[in-house]
């Protein structure tokens, strides 16, 4: 599903050429569970941005689901990150002045999707997320489990292929870590890919295929495609 | 991104930050207030000033002595000018058209009767004055006849003459002394009002003749034609030209028709209607760029948040629209607010004043509230784009 050759990411930095990704390849089936792994500066994060459609690679291409999608523009792109990729992050990012309900409901409000509809898979998220007491408070007055909670549910909402989650469990404590990894986990289940970042290599260990980084190059991969 | 939502999305970030709104609002709600009581009493000031001056009818065409010039001046003041007489009013008597001649000059004299003295504003009028100016008379009538070489010793009064000289009593048939000649009072006039600050009932009415005499004029002040109101003014501007540039030699005398002047005055109104309502629009700028800080301010506050809905598959010209839709919010309630309180204090000014004419045309309130909206969308379309621009990275890890 996803496939990308020789990718490579420089950054400009003062005046010199700093490359964050040399020519990565990689692919990546419907319901593979990837981890990322490397120490910081090594490139996962530049890595799942260019999977997330949020950056572009300087050089190589990135297909997905068989179209290559690097030379979309901008209204192109925003339509494929909104029908096809989710994102979770370590630091939640929910709107804070929205209830948990309506951050669900925001990917679908951007998509314009109708409010009939909207509600029956809001209602649904919030049941099976456990939110469902939750669901009109906002973001200040929920738990740090609840938020990524929450944020899982905004990222399923549009029924995405792929899942991207930088560090979802690095704000939280072990054990709602590990409640938000099952949730994660159950979407695999689904045929969704999920591709994780984490320096967590317990968390990491639990992916189905490993991929470590260092210096922006994949030096080695453990594990099967599914 | 349906518009209901997009109301529901713009309304959320409005109440998150009600006291910063408020005050953002605030800056334009004075602006639009400003512009909307200024313009209101402009335009109150307006309506009142041409309705005091067209409501002796508006087919009357009035003729001074002297011409007036673009350079400066009336020539009447070097004296080559000949006066305005009585006969010049019989001539134009004759003309088609013209309904009534009404020769005229006022002054100020002492009037007495009952043992009261009494200064007041002697008009010398003609016969018709109450007709070609719309004013009734009360009780009795004017002189019959205009003989101008024996113009009998009549007098008609204002009702604040008859009220103040004959309390109580029918002045009918009395005498009254005007500048120490006996008049025969034949008529009451019925109460009309001060217009534009002159009383009309402080007056006493003589015939032209008289007055001249009494006051010891060469010539009329002024004479009024009223004509068929189906007739064409400029036809009758002509005639009454061509007929006293025949009997002066040349055309020493002015003519102005009612319309001619209402349109005048209407323009120099119009000017200061419009002059106050920049006044206020000064303080619409102000608003504008208390809309433009504070947008600004949100783009930078809520950077993390453009990156997110970015990431969540929105647009750059959804999150364009998005912050377009918070600074028009605010400018528009704004706007709003302004106008009811523009509105509430002009009326509220007219309670406590009545003298004080307010008008507020519906098209000004419409105006403002579409002005104070093309403000907020100015003023918020550099930092929209700045939102809109942002890289999706970078913005999502900004904190």
């Amino acid at each position: 599903m996803i496939t990308l050759s020789q990718v490579s990411r420089s950054f400009t930095v003062g005046d010199q050429q700093v490359a964050a990704l040399r020519g990565i390849d990689l692919n990546i089936a419907a319901g593979d569970y990837v981890s990322v792994m490397g120490p910081s500066g090594s490139g996962k994060s530049t890595l799942l941005n260019l999977i997330g459609l949020l950056d572009r690679p300087s050089s190589g291409t990135y297909k997905l689901d068989g179209g290559d999608v690097t030379a979309l523009d901008d209204v192109q792109q925003a339509r494929v990150r909104s029908e096809k990729i989710g994102f979770v992050f370590q630091s939640f990012h929910l709107v804070p002045r929205l209830t948990a309900a309506m951050n669900i409901e925001l990917p679908m409000i951007l998509a314009g999707i109708a409010p009939e509809e909207r509600r029956e898979r809001v209602a649904k998220l919030v049941e099976n997320y456990g939110l469902k007491d939750r669901a009109d408070h906002r973001p200040d007055q929920l738990s740090g489990g609840q938020r990524q909670r929450v944020a899982i549910a905004r990222a399923t909402s549009m029924h995405p292929a792929v899942l991207l989650a930088d560090e979802p469990t690095g704000n939280l404590d072990q054990t709602t870590g590990r409640e938000v990894m099952a949730l994660l986990e159950q979407l695999v289940e689904q045929n969704v890919a999920l591709i994780l970042v984490t320096h967590d290599p317990v968390i990491g260990g639990r992916a189905h295929r490993q991929i470590h980084m260092v210096d922006g190059q994949i030096i080695s991969e453990t594990g099967r495609s599914t | 991104m349906l518009f209901p939502d997009l109301v529901k999305l713009t309304t959320s970030s409005f109440l998150s930050y009600r006291m910063r709104s408020f005050l953002t609002g605030l800056g334009i709600a004075i602006g639009i207030t400003a512009v909307i009581l200024l313009t209101s009493i402009g335009e109150g000031l307006h309506q009142f000033v041409l309705a005091e001056f067209s409501q002796f009818g508006t087919n009357i065409i009035t003729i001074q002595p002297g011409k007036t010039q673009t350079q400066g001046g009336n020539v009447g003041v070097f004296g080559s000018v000949r006066p305005l007489s009585l006969d010049d009013a019989d001539a134009l008597r004759h003309l088609p058209y013209v309904e009534n001649v009404n020769p005229s000059l006022m002054g100020n004299v002492e009037v007495r009767a009952n043992g009261k003295t009494r200064r007041t504003t002697v008009l010398g009028e003609g016969r018709d004055f109450a007709h070609a100016f719309t004013m009734k008379v009360q009780s009795g009538s004017f002189w019959p006849d205009e003989d101008n070489d024996q113009a009998r010793a009549l007098v008609v009064l204002g009702s604040k003459v008859r009220q103040e000289l004959f309390p109580g009593q029918n002045p009918l048939g009395s005498y009254l002394r005007v500048g120490g000649q006996r008049y025969r009072v034949i008529g009451v006039m019925e109460s009309k009002g001060q217009i534009l600050g002159f009383d009309m009932d402080d007056t006493v009415i003589i015939p032209a003749a008289r007055a001249m005499e009494l006051l010891n004029r060469p010539g009329l002040i002024e004479m009024q034609v009223s004509y068929r109101a189906s007739a064409d003014v400029n036809a009758v501007i002509r005639l009454i030209t061509e007929r006293l540039k025949d009997r002066h030699g040349s055309e020493d005398f002015t003519v102005i028709s009612q319309e001619q002047a209402l349109e005048v005055l209407g323009s120099v109104l119009d000017v200061l209607t419009f002059a106050v309502g920049a006044l206020g629009g000064i303080s619409l700028l102000v608003g504008a760029v208390g809309i433009l800080t504070i947008m600004t301010m949100a783009v930078t506050e809520r950077t993390a948040e453009i990156g997110l809905l970015r990431a969540l598959g929105a647009q750059e010209r959804q999150v364009l629209i998005l912050f377009l839709g918070e600074a028009m919010l605010l400018s528009a309630l704004g706007g709003l607010a302004g106008l009811a309180l523009g509105v509430g204090i002009a009326q509220g000014l007219h309670l406590i004043f009545p003298a004080l004419p307010v008008h507020t045309p519906w098209l000004f309130a419409i105006a403002a509230e579409l002005t104070a909206i093309s403000i907020g969308l100015i003023a918020g379309v550099a930092p929209a784009r700045r939102a809109a621009r942002l890289d999706p990275v970078e913005a999502l890890h900004a904190e």
